[in-house]
Formats: C-alpha cells, sequence, structure tokens
C-alpha cells in the first residue's frame, strides 16, 4: 500500500509541467485551443497515454498538471479516444426539444454521442449557432438542436469509465493552482502597511484551499489507483464518484476563495482567476455533476458488497 | 501509487482479525458512562489483553517492550480493531500515545523504568495538566507556578481538561519554572502522582453530562525535582517530542466509525431527500480515508507531507457537517440522547474543532508552516 507517487510518476509530473510552462503559459491558454496546441500536446505524448501503456494512476499525474496550467480543450475525449483525432463529447444521449451545448465544435474531428444507441457524428455536418460569450472565454460553445444520425460507435468500457477520474484530475489541477495564486498574492498585496496574508481573515481562507486540495489529491491518486488495480470498477464505482465530487468542489471554491483573496482585482478581465474558476464550472458539468454523483454515491455506498 | 497491502501487512491483518475475534468474545459489557472505577477498569484489562498478545505499545521501540511495528501495521491495527468494534484506547490514552512516548525519548533510565512498564501492561493510568483556565490556544502563557525548595518543587496553581484526572495514579504536567524567561522558555515537564498531598481533583462536567475530564488544583503540592522529564525550563521541547510517534493514524478509529455511521444513515437520508447532502460527506470522508493512506504511505517513506498538517481540520470539520445532517434526518427524532448514537456522536464531536488545536489555530498552523505566510504575534 502506498499512495505516494512513485519516483516515475514525479518525474512524468516534472517533465510534463515543465513542457506546459515552457510552450502552454497562460497567455496561450488566452488564444484558446486549437489545432496547433492539439500536435503539440500529442507530441508530448499526452493523447497516446494509454496507448503507450501508461496507467490510470500515470494518466492522473499527466491531467492534474494540464489542470494546473488552464490547458483548454477537449483534452479528456480526445485521450480516451487515442486515435489522433480531436474528439469532442456531447455529454447529452438525444436531443429531445432542449437544445444542447457542444464544446470546442470548431476544431472537433469526430463529435461522440453517448447513449442507448451511441454514435460518432462528423462535426461539419452538426448544425449549430456559436456563442458570442462563452463562459469560460477557453471553451467555447456551440448551441445545437438537433443532431445527425452519424456511425454507430462502440465506447469501450474500459477505456471510457476513466472519464470521470481523468476529469477529477483536470479539477485537482485548477484547485491547486489557484491556491499558489492566491498565496502568492496575499504574500505581495499590503493594505494596512502589512501583506494581507498576516491577516487570519485572509490566512484561513487560504489554509481551507490548501486544505481542500490536499484531501481531493489523495482522493484523486486513490480513484486512478482503484482503476488500475480493479478492472471491474465502473464509471460509477465509489472511489470514481468520490473523486469527482470531492475535487470538483475544491476547484469551484478555491476559485470563489481566490477571486476574495486577489479582491477588486479578481475581478478583472486581465488577472486569471478567473479563467480557473470559468473551467471548474465547465468541468464540474462534464461526465455527471457533483449533486449527480453524490446521489449515486448514496445509492452505491449503501448496497451490500 | 500502489493499493495493494504488502503479503506481510496482509498477514498481520489476518492474524490480528483473528485474535480480535475471540478476544472480543470474551469481552465483558461496556460500563455505564460515569461508573469511573468500572471504567478504568474495562479499559486497563483491555490494555492487559493488548500486552499479553504483544499488541500493546505497537509504535514504541521494540527495546523499551513495544512491537516497533511499522505505520502501515499501525494503520491496520487501527483499522481492525475499529472495524470490530473493540475498545478504544479509552482511559489508557495519556499513557501509552503521549506520557509513554516522551518517557522514551526524554526520561532517565529510573524514569522509564518505573512507568514505561506498567504503562504498557494497563497497571498504570496517566491523565494530562497542560491546559489552564487563561492558558488554552496560548498554552505557553501556563502560570501553575513550580518553585524549587531543596530537591522538591512546590507546586500551586490551576489546570483544566485534565482526562480522566479523577482515576489517574501519575500524571503530565506543564509547569512554571522561570516566570522571568520569554514564556516557552521558562516551563518545565513534570511526573506528578496525583496522590500527593495538595492536589484536589473536581470532575468537569462537559455538554454531554459526562464528566470524562476534570479540574486540578494544587496548592503547595511537593514533588520531587527527580521527577522532572528533560532540563529544568526544556519542557515545551520536551512537550514536542511525542509528535514524532505520530504516524499519520491519529483518525483512523474516528474515520472508520464516520464512514460506518454514515452508510447506517443513507435510508433516513433517501426519506427526507437528503441523499445528496449525505453522498457528499461520504465522498468526504472517503476522501480522508485515502488522505490518511497517503500520510501513513509517506510516513513509511519518512516524509512528511501538508496532508499531515490539513488532517485534523479537514477531519472536524467534515464530521461536524455530517453532524448537522444526521440531526436533519433525524427531525424530532433527535430530540433524545439515550440509545440515540446519533445525538450522542452530534454531542461529542463538537469538541472536535476545538480540542487539541482548534481550527482556528489549525488553520494559523498551516498558513504559516505550509504556506510560508507571515506569523501571527506571539
Amino acid at each position: 500500500m502506498d499512495l505516494e507517487l512513485s519516483d516515475d510518476q514525479i518525474a512524468l509530473r516534472d517533465g510534463i509541467a515543465s513542457m506546459l510552462a515552457a510552450r502552454i503559459p497562460i497567455e496561450r491558454v488566452r488564444a484558446g485551443f486549437d489545432r496547433a496546441m492539439f500536435d503539440e500536446l500529442a507530441q508530448a505524448g499526452v493523447f497516446s497515454l494509454r496507448a503507450d501503456g501508461f496507467s490510470w494512476a500515470d494518466c492522473v499525474v499527466v491531467f492534474e498538471q494540464l489542470g494546473r496550467f488552464c490547458v483548454p480543450g477537449p483534452l479528456v475525449p480526445s485521450v480516451l479516444l487515442g486515435d489522433g483525432r480531436i474528439a469532442g463529447f456531447a455529454f447529452v444521449q438525444d436531443i429531445a426539444g432542449k437544445p444542447a451545448w457542444i464544446e470546442h465544435l470548431d476544431v472537433l474531428d469526430v463529435l461522440l454521442v453517448p447513449g442507448v444507441s451511441p454514435r460518432a457524428v462528423d462535426p461539419r455536418e452538426v448544425e449549430a449557432e456559436s456563442s458570442t460569450w462563452p463562459l469560460d472565454p477557453c471553451t467555447p460553445v456551440a448551441r445545437v438542436t438537433s443532431l445527425p444520425a452519424g456511425e454507430p460507435f462502440e465506447f469501450d468500457s474500459e477505456t471510457w469509465r476513466g472519464f470521470p477520474v481523468l476529469v477529477s484530475a483536470l479539477q485537482l489541477g485548477l484547485a491547486d493552482r489557484l491556491t499558489e495564486l492566491a498565496v502568492q498574492y496575499a504574500k505581495e498585496r499590503v493594505q494596512f502597511d502589512r501583506p494581507i496574508g498576516g491577516f487570519q481573515a485572509i490566512k484561513h481562507i487560504l489554509a481551507d484551499m490548501l486544505t481542500r486540495t490536499e484531501v481531493a489529491r489523495a482522493a484523486v491518486y486513490s480513484a486512478g489507483a482503484a482503476l488500475d488495480d480493479d478492472p471491474a470498477i465502473s464509471a460509477s464505482g465509489r472511489t470514481t464518484l468520490g473523486a469527482k465530487i470531492v475535487a470538483g468542489a475544491a476547484a469551484i471554491a478555491n476559485g470563489k476563495a481566490a477571486t476574495q483573496v486577489f479582491g477588486g482585482m479578481g475581478f478583472t478581465w486581465e488577472v486569471d482567476v478567473h479563467l480557473y474558476l470559468k473551467r471548474a464550472w465547465v468541468l464540474e458539468t462534464h461526465w455527471s455533476t457533483g449533486d449527480d454523483c453524490a446521489d449515486m454515491l448514496c445509492g452505491v455506498a449503501g448496497s451490500p458488497g | 501509487v500502489e493499493l495493494r497491502y504488502s503479503e506481510a501487512d496482509e498477514a498481520f491483518r489476518a492474524e490480528l482479525h483473528a485474535w480480535l475475534e475471540s478476544a472480543l468474545a470474551a469481552l465483558p459489557p461496556q460500563p455505564p458512562r460515569d461508573a469511573w472505577v468500572e471504567r478504568r477498569k474495562w479499559d486497563t484489562d483491555w490494555q492487559r489483553r493488548l500486552f499479553d498478545a504483544g499488541y500493546a505499545g505497537l509504535h514504541w521501540p521494540k527495546e523499551y517492550g513495544g512491537r516497533g511495528a511499522s505505520p502501515t501495521e499501525q494503520l491496520i491495527f487501527y483499522e481492525e480493531t475499529a472495524r470490530a468494534r473493540a475498545p478504544y484506547v479509552g482511559v489508557n490514552f495519556v499513557g501509552t500515545l503521549h506520557a509513554g512516548p516522551t518517557l522514551i525519548e526524554e526520561g532517565t533510565e529510573q524514569q522509564k523504568a518505573d512507568h514505561l512498564p506498567k504503562i504498557l501492561r494497563g497497571d498504570e493510568v496517566w491523565c494530562q495538566g497542560f491546559s489552564e483556565p487563561g492558558a488554552g490556544s496560548d498554552l505557553a502563557s501556563l502560570r501553575t507556578r513550580a518553585e524549587r525548595d531543596g530537591d522538591d518543587y512546590i507546586l500551586n496553581g490551576q489546570k483544566i481538561w485534565c482526562s480522566f484526572g479523577q482515576i489517574a495514579d501519575v500524571g503530565e504536567f506543564l509547569v512554571r519554572t522561570d516566570p522571568e524567561a520569554p514564556k516557552n522558555r521558562g516551563i518545565s515537564w513534570l511526573i506528578l502522582p496525583m496522590d500527593l498531598p495538595g492536589i484536589e481533583v473536581r470532575p468537569l462536567k462537559t455538554v454531554l453530562g459526562s464528566s470524562e475530564f476534570a479540574e486540578v488544583f494544587l496548592t503547595d503540592v511537593r514533588v520531587p525535582v527527580v521527577n522532572r522529564v528533560g532540563d529544568e525550563n526544556d519542557g515545551w521541547r520536551v512537550t514536542n517530542v511525542t509528535l514524532k510517534y505520530e504516524r499519520g493514524t491519529a483518525f483512523v478509529s474516528e474515520l472508520v466509525d464516520s464512514i460506518r455511521l454514515a452508510e447506517e444513515l443513507i435510508p433516513f437520508a433517501r426519506e427526507h431527500d437528503l441523499d445528496v447532502e449525505l453522498g457528499r460527506c461520504i465522498a468526504e470522508f472517503d476522501a480522508l480515508w485515502a488522505l490518511t493512506k497517503r500520510n501513513v504511505s509517506q510516513s513509511a517513506r519518512g516524509t512528511t507531507g501538508p496532508g499531515a498538517m490539513v488532517m485534523k481540520l479537514a477531519y472536524s470539520e467534515a464530521r461536524q457537517r455530517f453532524g448537522e445532517l444526521c440531526l436533519k434526518a433525524l427531525g424530532r427524532d433527535a430530540l433524545h440522547v439515550d440509545d440515540n448514537e446519533l445525538v450522542e456522536e452530534r454531542l461529542r464531536t463538537l469538541a472536535l474543532t476545538i480540542a487539541a488545536g482548534a481550527s482556528q489555530i489549525q488553520r494559523n498552523i498551516i498558513g504559516e508552516r505550509v504556506l510560508g505566510l507571515p506569523r501571527e504575534p506571539r
């Protein structure tokens, strides 16, 4: 039993972090996801992790860093499809009267639609109306009122059960980076002749941010390892649901907390905090929301065995 | 990252599991909460059983009669005993987990020989005399005075929150030996036999209506200087050596219980449409269980990370949120405490965010030691 990263995983973490620091700084994040970014990430091996034999626990390490650097794009479906295409995920089974919002539609090679008859849709055939003001400026969304029939697509359950765990790893990365940003600012920003981080009113917010992050980290690492350990764990297994719930809550709460610590500057477009918070809100809707996961968790924890 | 336990660890678990089954079958019923003499006997009898089976002083070095267990074995021990609903450490808490380790690190050979074997066998019960009415979060401001008189100290002052004070044989007491020095440099650590003349113990009734704690009044209590552990005025450092024995397992029993209670609440939560809130509580407890394993993993590697610092704050706050949810789910069935574990627990857990470092102090510590923020005035 060892829930600490191995030396190889630490090297993997540091390697991807230095690549992201050099190639995808926050200025590039702000410019949004495009094929060039996909190609660079692919070259670094991000989208072939599973095919290259990396464990789920390894993938978690990499996706935590992608979250820390606020890297935009349909990262999780693309790595799970793993065939070199930019893959989007519809998050709705069928559009019955209620329009759906599809992310990154313009850059997708394929749009995967889950459901009773899952299918792969050619994004060029999708009629959509792009939002002029997406919540997360790095996650463009388009409103779709109908989806073409497309081709039948089989979701390999062994692979796709990793979806919520990788989302939770991104959320963990957001929570971690938000803590770092807020702490840094609280040490520099002086009011009433003192760095504001010296006031308990601020210090305690920051301590809570770290606490949420560390608790989420344990849950997410554990969920990744659980997938490796037991092929029978599904996308609605207890450790998976727990990770999605806790990491999602940490990312959003830390986004709100960081905004508060940054004060007026936290409400500006210029300061990066809002990008992380908005991404946290986007990811909360991925797969199942934290509340839906919590509801399911009650069912899983309540059944014997 | 590896979830599986080693074969050696699984063997330790299996052996312990088998022993617990037979030992618990022979266990007499637990005495009522305030029957202190009977409770002492019940707890110390269990300690004796642990001793005879080789599980006493699990984390103590072998040379002092302990088992020298690895951090992972300690985790397994606390997990299995809690799952089996075995007696908690009870009145043996201060002796086995605090005073004993302190003596191992700082005591003289005579002090070790006098006390360590007795603690392990359950023959000696310890209490703690640290907090005072005027020294809570600011413990170092304590004022109980110890004045030197030849080979003795003469003690005057008042202590509070002495767990098991009314039935303890010995106490670990922090006293002020130099009132002129900066406040954490004038403190000494004493072994105080609780039957000395001038010691008065008054039970303190808590919100549970029970009296696990006591106030201790010291009036001209004469205690030999040889009862001091460590150098004079070095007691603040001596107090902290026991932290070396903390392996991230402090909340294992609490967490095992919390998860059990949360699972038991599921049907009630369903009835009151509280599934989402309860699911979030369970997710938090599960995450804290993972954090415990992560902290133990780091301990086993001889390292420590921020996870160890956040555990107490995260657990105590999560447990109180769960306690509120319990009351919500129970509705007016929460209006009685007798035979109502969830309500009793709600009362008991009010102390979690206060005792052993209030949440506000925990946040200061995290802010300063982990995040490197400016220090509070001291």
